[in-house]
């Protein structure tokens, strides 16, 4: 594959070198746009901003096509359980599958690894499950790299899934990485939006990069099944429907796929004083306008009286005022409240990449040329110490606190 | 300016300048307000071979460099003057082990020097001789195999922190300026006390105490050079120092104006950034012209000193005189362009001014440098 | 105890800007920087150099400029570089990526380590760690925030998960995947520095690797970009007016009804 600039439509218009993102093209001393081949990753984001048609990616090689992708039916997901629960990424994965089979025609499944899962099987169903391949053993009941690995791998090899999702957490990331690999799939990770394209019928995966700076829209075409994993929060599960049943198809494999050469020796929780603030509905937090670690406690209060969990900017975790658990931000953790408060926050683009999806935000911050007030939805300019009591107050009453 | 440093001398600028900001910018502010001495900083300095830049390689050092030691100084004075002169001042106690020391001395005290191990401190100053530096009153009675020592300086930055001290004490009260000895002092010998911290304006990272002799017993091995060479010791010490001095001046002034200029820009007054008004740029173009100077007298100085060029005491008294001055000006300068704002602990500006002052006075006040300047200049007008 | 560190030189986003007329990136003059989770993996595998002694290996695949990226590493400690460099591999996605690493480090020679850092600031996939585990088919172990113990033949470590960790013994050689709480990388020191500029960076390329040309490069790579674009700007809002205690009582108004 080659990238080629037909130089007698070109007009150095400069289009091309605005929508590189790889600053991959400049335009020459001659007017002409001219490609940096080590930059240029040929993604053809230039090919298609051209007024003039005067980019070409020339196919020198035709891309490797896995046989057989006709006969991949289906959308799988990974049921991702800890201690025998299942987790709710799980359910929002169900919910998505369930929107995109229905743009596919075919079936939902749901793959189901641990020990001792019966009781969950039906809730699976109601949020949109049509099959759960059902995976179970002692030695299954926690999560190990090589043997869901495996499991997973014969699984697909047996029953051919066209589309295969899990969630973009510690386990899944870990684990679909391997399977990709193994069954020679694409895997697009932290995928934020999915969807069929209506002519190829192929999965259409946009995902954040940069950072969050840019988008991508990623696909698969040539080879099955085509993976992506996403992040909790980011989909919708679907309103349970307790009339839904399902298949539940249990597959048992030689006991030499379930070993592990590593070894779970312990498994140590650490539990939080205040609420985990991925699974939260409101989030108040605090940054670097909070001016020290006391400053927090009137946080606490109006996060008390909202049920909400208390959140961090990085540089109040690097302040040491807050733990890094509840840091939020692209070396943080991404969250989707439905309100997100911003005390005392800038709203740079590292903190913005990890909360901008919330519903709705609340910018508190004394400077009014503070970034994060063009994203809020709703912004008081004011000193913290002043505005937050104030809120909780105003909260107290309105909720009869 | 290109100053045209080699690749070695480029590396050191680099990673002292990396040092400067990932590890003492951010804690600056909180040092200066505690007043605590920065361990943790000269650790990460000693672990990166800075303290290697003024000791000889065979003794676990970089190789002695004037010119690498003011580099490394300036990049670190650019984030805070005080944590700088924690680093520079074990360069002061250091030289004199480096200069005068014999083979037994320095295999004892450099290599840990060199690594940051342990930190050093030079004794001189006394309550009642500053600038009239023959005035101490510390004595040093030889008995046996032992000096005993009387007495206290004070206004000694680092003391208290640093293990190793190089101290001048007389001897010999009736030579005079002749009579005077240098002697290696470690922590903890018994008589060797400390006096109280100082409370001070500026440089609030570096600790500056009163050291206490009362029958202290130095071996007499510790003896640098003979008796009667503490002056000597001293002005040597100073030569190879001054620039250092001048270095860290000349950090605090640059950091002054790069802080100035940032805000010049941000600040919007009358629908515009002030730095777009003519008599902003006017004061940054004076600042920034000065800093050059300043730098480059620093520099040609250190050059010369590592290239072995004799009679470099008047270069190094202009270099340190010129910077501090230079170093005054531009960060009272700053803070006025920082209006309000630069009268505020809240903002950088105000601990630039604050730790600029002490470079004016400390290894020989301006007025000395003045006249040793003056002193030269009518000298060689005489030939 | 011979270790291989897999590192990636990627942009300083903190850096990258949009250009606000065509809401593209800024690229120019935006730094190269090792990957900052990288940088705990380098200094992980020089502390156990210095614990049980060895080698250091720091391998990384990437355009010539890269080369700058091995050199820092070996300032910090590492003993050599391997820069895994042709035309052929240019518009790998993780799968050509992680199978061209692995064919750099079976030629690098044995090893009892992998370490790589949790994911690359630019791509932010996490997934060239496990595929290289893969395609070598070792163990590995994800997200280490600490080393408990390590021998010849195995190694215990903490596992990050998102309430707490778990404790997993790994027989050697194995790959783990390291998060920031595991260290504080060091600040090279000038020898370090030194050594560096002359130390011996390998150029491997295809015809060292000889690896299978349908599982590098573009034809190695099942994923493909179709579309770049800059995510639509959240717009803002609404400034409340007044005093503290004004504005909150509007914002209360506002929003009560989504507080349960």
């Amino acid at each position: 594959m080659a990238i080629k600039i037909i130089l007698d439509k070109c007009t150095g218009c400069s289009l091309c070198v605005k929508t590189c993102p790889f600053g991959a093209i400049k335009v020459n001393a001659a007017r002409k746009a001219e490609v940096d081949t080590v930059k240029c990753t040929l993604c053809g984001a230039c090919v298609d901003s051209c007024k003039f048609k005067a980019i070409e990616l020339v196919k020198t090689q035709e891309r490797c096509v896995m046989p057989g992708i006709e006969n991949y039916k289906g959308i799988w997901v990974f049921i991702e359980q800890k201690k025998g629960k299942v987790q709710s990424v799980a359910y929002e994965l169900l919910g998505k599958a369930h929107e995109l089979s229905g743009k596919l025609g075919c079936q939902v499944s749901g793959v189901l690894i641990g020990h001792g899962m019966d009781d969950q099987l039906d809730e699976l169903f109601w949020h949109g499950a049509d099959n759960i391949y059902l995976v179970e053993a002692p030695e299954l009941a926690n999560f190990q790299d090589e043997p869901y690995t495996n499991i997973l791998v014969e699984l697909i090899k047996k029953h051919k899934p066209e589309i295969m999702l899990c969630g973009a957490t510690a386990i899944g990331r870990s684990l679909i990485s391997r399977v990709a690999i193994t069954v020679n799939a694409g895997l697009t990770a932290d995928c934020t939006g999915l969807d069929i394209d209506p002519k190829r019928k192929i999965l259409l995966q946009t995902r954040p990069a940069f950072g969050g700076n840019i988008m991508a829209t990623i696909i698969s075409p040539n080879h099955r099944p085509q993976m992506s994993t996403v992040r909790h929060k980011v989909m919708q599960p679907m309103a349970p429907d307790k009339h839904r049943k399902g298949k539940v198809i249990r597959e048992t494999f030689p006991s030499s796929l379930y070993a592990s050469r590593t070894r779970l020796l312990d498994i140590v929780e650490e539990v939080e004083s205040l609420v985990n603030i991925a699974e939260a509905d409101i989030i108040v937090s605090g940054g670097r306008g909070m001016g020290a670690k006391d400053n927090f406690k009137i946080l606490e209060e109006l996060a008390h009286v909202l049920g909400a969990a208390v959140g961090s900017s990085r540089a109040a975790v690097d302040a040491g005022w807050m733990p890094y658990s509840h840091q939020v931000g692209q070396t943080g953790r991404t969250v989707a409240p439905k309100i997100y408060f911003a005390c005392g926050i800038s709203g740079q683009i590292q903190h913005l990449v990890g909360m901008q999806s919330s519903k709705i935000i609340v910018a508190v911050n004394k400077d009014p040329e503070a970034p994060i007030f063009k994203i809020a939805t709703y912004g008081i300019l004011g000193d913290v110490m002043e505005v937050v009591p104030s809120l909780t107050k105003a909260f107290k009453q309105a909720l009869n606190k | 300016m290109d100053y045209l440093l080699t690749e070695e001398q480029k590396m050191i600028k680099e990673l002292a300048h990396k040092i400067a900001e990932e590890k003492i910018r951010p804690v600056a502010a909180k040092y200066d307000l505690t007043e605590e001495f920065p361990w943790e900083v000269m650790k990460v300095a000693g672990e990166s071979d800075m303290f290697g830049l003024f000791i000889p390689e065979e003794y676990g050092g970089m190789g002695v460099n004037v010119l690498n030691l003011c580099l490394a100084t300036e990049e670190f004075s650019r984030a805070c003057g005080g944590i700088a002169v924690c680093y520079a001042a074990s360069a002061l106690g250091t030289f004199p082990i480096v200069l005068f020391g014999n083979d037994q001395q320095k295999k004892k005290y450099l290599p840990d020097l060199a690594k940051g191990k342990k930190i050093a401190a030079f004794g001189l100053t006394e309550p009642e001789a500053g600038s009239d530096a023959a005035s101490i009153k510390t004595t040093a009675v030889k008995k046996g195999d032992y000096y005993i020592l009387n007495g206290m300086k004070h206004f000694i930055t680092n003391g208290g922190d640093a293990e190793t001290y190089t101290v001048v004490a007389m001897t010999d009260k009736n030579k005079g300026a002749r009579g005077a000895s240098a002697f290696i002092v470690e922590k903890g010998t018994p008589g060797f006390t400390f006096g109280k911290k100082e409370e001070k304006l500026g440089i609030r990272a570096s600790s500056t105490r009163e050291l206490v002799f009362n029958d202290c017993k130095v071996p007499a091995e510790n003896l640098l050079a003979k008796e009667g060479m503490g002056f000597i010791v001293t002005m040597k010490t100073f030569d190879m120092s001054r620039p250092g001095v001048a270095a860290q001046a000349l950090g605090i002034a640059q950091g002054a104006m790069e802080c100035a200029a940032k805000y010049a820009r941000q600040r919007v007054q009358f629908g515009k950034p002030i730095s777009s008004f003519q008599g902003i740029q006017w004061m940054l173009a004076d600042m920034a012209t000065e800093v050059e100077a300043a730098r480059a007298l620093v520099y040609a100085c250190a050059r010369a000193i590592d290239a072995g060029c004799k009679d470099v005491g008047r270069d190094s008294a202009m270099a340190k005189l010129f910077a501090s001055d230079v170093a005054m000006k531009v960060s009272t300068d700053a803070i006025q362009i920082l209006g309000g704002y630069g009268y505020m602990k809240d903002y950088p500006a105000e601990k630039y001014m604050r730790d600029a002052k002490i470079t004016q006075i400390y290894e020989g006040t301006n007025q000395i440098q003045r006249n040793i300047i003056g002193l030269q200049l009518i000298k060689d007008m005489a030939k | 105890m011979n270790i291989i560190v897999c590192i990636k030189q990627v942009p300083e986003t903190t850096e990258v800007r949009i250009n606000p007329e065509t809401n593209t990136l800024i690229r120019d003059g935006v730094k190269s920087i090792i990957n900052p989770f990288d940088m705990y993996a380098i200094e992980e595998a020089v502390r156990l150099k210095e614990r049980f002694g060895g080698k250091v290996s720091v391998v990384t695949m990437g355009p010539p400029q890269a080369e700058c990226a091995l050199r820092e590493a070996i300032s910090m400690g590492a003993d050599d570089g391997f820069l895994v460099c042709d035309r052929a591999f240019a518009g790998s996605d993780t799968w050509a990526t992680s199978y061209t690493l692995a064919g750099a480090i079976r030629k690098i020679g044995a090893f009892d380590l992998i370490i790589c850092g949790k994911q690359a600031s630019d791509g932010d996939t996490a997934q060239v760690g496990p595929g290289i585990a893969t395609h070598l088919d070792i163990p590995q172990v994800t997200y280490v925030k600490k080393i408990e113990e390590a021998g010849e033949k195995s190694m215990r470590v903490e596992r990050m998960l998102e309430e707490g960790f778990e404790i997993i013994e790994t027989p050697l050689p194995a790959l783990i995947t390291v998060v920031k709480e595991i260290n504080d990388p060091r600040i090279p020191s000038l020898k370090g520095m030194m050594r560096a500029k002359s130390a011996k960076i390998t150029m491997l390329g295809q015809k060292d690797l000889n690896l299978n040309t349908t599982k590098i490069g573009l034809c190695g790579s099942p994923t493909q970009v179709v579309k770049i674009f800059t995510p639509p700007q959240r717009q803002g809002g609404q400034m409340l007016q007044g005093e503290a205690a004004e504005a909150a009582k509007q914002l209360v108004g506002l929003i009560k009804d989504e507080v349960n």
